[in-house]
């Protein structure tokens, strides 16, 4: 673990920072009480920047940024992310807060709801719809996951800004290879038990992607059942469920340095939605997926909460430090790349996304 | 034509810190006072209404003491004097 680490904790009912310094960790907050705190995405491509999704049930979505490590928020006058008028839709909320490449540290994207791609050019002030994906064909045939129809996840290809992989609930990935112009469905491979046709070109209930930066072609998939791998840059995937103890899950993370190191945290599904044997256990693998290893040291047993699509993180340490929040308000810190875990909050709203960095 | 807006404590740093606004809307309705409103304070509008212009689905507008849907919605008249109350719904857990 390294020195220090600033997590974010985003619950239903506001945001949490931890801070780490000399091993001892201090939790504050609430800040921006009672939001729902979809998104957080800490940005650390020049001076670090918090950017956070920020929804009030009554007064609607936003973001707010830190360029203080928390201390203080701005948000400017006017709506951050909205549709365009000519779409006659409204944001929702925000999903997802995505710095791009680090050759471009203008440039963040945001995943909403209802699904759509936002790109800003401002670091994250104000955000423009990405045409290219709301126009496309299929947009009118995605269906909304038990959550909402959401742009859930953004990876921008670290070497070529023109290159972008979205995920959503439901409708599956899609790519761009043109910097959003068009976009393909990149489905191939995985399966979508709960429709006629169970490998369709796109309608798949995809929980989470992830991409090392070091293996920019391969991603890895958490499904709505099913965990994937693809080796061609999303264009196709194949199982690595093999060695989990259950093939369904919401989130999945690549370790910041080793790109065969990856983490998810399996559910029972669907007619339970706990750990297998109510045994809270993150599973990392360090073949890429081919093996997978339950971690356990100083993690619960008889837990009957659940993980969230965003929040299990890493922070960029080597060994790593890797952090997950729970539905029932705890959130676990995990040392040397996972191997021992503490608990470091509890009695939290319950946690829907998290992100560290550390210096 | 002047409206008065009156705005509870949670949006009230949103206008300047103040609970009443004085508009002249160039529409004689509600949505016509928004519009205004948009215009000097765009932090506070998008707090009453989404970027499709619809009323927040958990804030309330009373005309005059009529809760606006059992009126005309964002449509609903306004008269010279007409004061506008912003409640957000009690709704939530």
């Amino acid at each position: 673990m390294s020195n220090r680490v600033l997590l974010l904790i985003g619950t239903r009912k506001g945001l949490w920072l931890a801070h780490r310094h000399r091993g001892d960790w201090e939790v504050t907050g609430p800040h921006l009480p009672m939001a729902e705190i979809y998104a957080v995405a800490a940005d650390t491509r020049g001076a670090p920047r918090l950017l956070v999704g920020a929804s009030s049930t009554h007064f609607g979505p936003s973001v707010v940024t830190s360029d203080d490590l928390g201390a203080t928020w701005q948000e400017p006058e006017v709506a951050p992310i909205a549709f365009p008028a000519d779409t006659g839709v409204a944001l929702e909320r925000v999903w997802q807060l995505a710095p791009g490449p680090a050759d471009h540290p203008e440039v963040v994207h945001a995943g909403g709801e209802p699904s759509a791609l936002f790109r800003s050019e401002d670091r994250g002030r104000t955000f423009q719809l990405v045409r290219g994906l709301w126009d496309h064909p299929h947009r009118e045939r995605w269906e909304p996951g038990f959550g909402g129809q959401a742009v859930h996840t953004v990876l921008a290809n670290p070497h070529d800004p023109d290159r972008v992989v979205v995920a959503m609930s439901a409708g599956g990935v899609y790519r761009t290879e043109d910097g959003g112009d068009s976009w393909q469905a990149s489905n191939r491979g995985i399966k979508a038990y709960f429709l006629p046709d169970e490998y369709p070109e796109f309608g798949q209930c995809v929980h989470k992607i992830a991409q090392h930066p070091a293996e920019p072609e391969r991603f890895f998939l958490q499904n709505h059942h099913g965990v994937y791998r693809s080796d061609d840059g999303a264009a196709s995937w194949r199982s690595i469920a093999d060695g989990l103890p259950s093939d369904f899950g919401f989130p999945i993370v690549t370790h910041p340095h080793r790109p065969d190191v990856v983490f998810g945290f399996p559910l029972t599904a669907d007619a339970t939605r706990y750990p297998p044997g109510g045994r809270c256990r993150v599973y990392r693998s360090e073949d890429a997926g081919e093996t997978w290893t339950g971690l356990s040291e100083g993690l619960p047993d008889r837990f009957w909460s659940a993980v969230m699509r965003d929040a299990l993180c890493t922070d960029d340490a080597d060994p790593a430090g890797v952090y997950f929040g729970s539905r029932s308000g705890e959130v676990y810190a995990g040392s040397d790349d996972g191997d021992r875990w503490e608990r470091i909050a509890a009695h939290l709203p319950d946690v829907l996304s998290l992100r560290a960095m550390s210096w | 034509m002047r409206v008065t807006l009156v705005l509870p404590l949670l949006l009230r740093e949103h206008a300047g810190g103040r609970q009443r606004l004085e508009v002249e809307p160039g529409e004689a309705t509600l949505a016509g006072v928004l519009d205004v409103v948009a215009a000097r304070h765009p932090a506070l509008e998008r707090r009453l209404r989404d970027e499709s212009r619809g009323l927040r689905r958990h804030v309330n507008f009373y005309l005059d003491g009529e809760e606006c849907r059992w009126l005309d919605g964002a449509g609903s008249e306004v008269r010279d004097g007409t004061e506008v109350r912003v409640i957000p719904s009690v709704a939530g857990g």
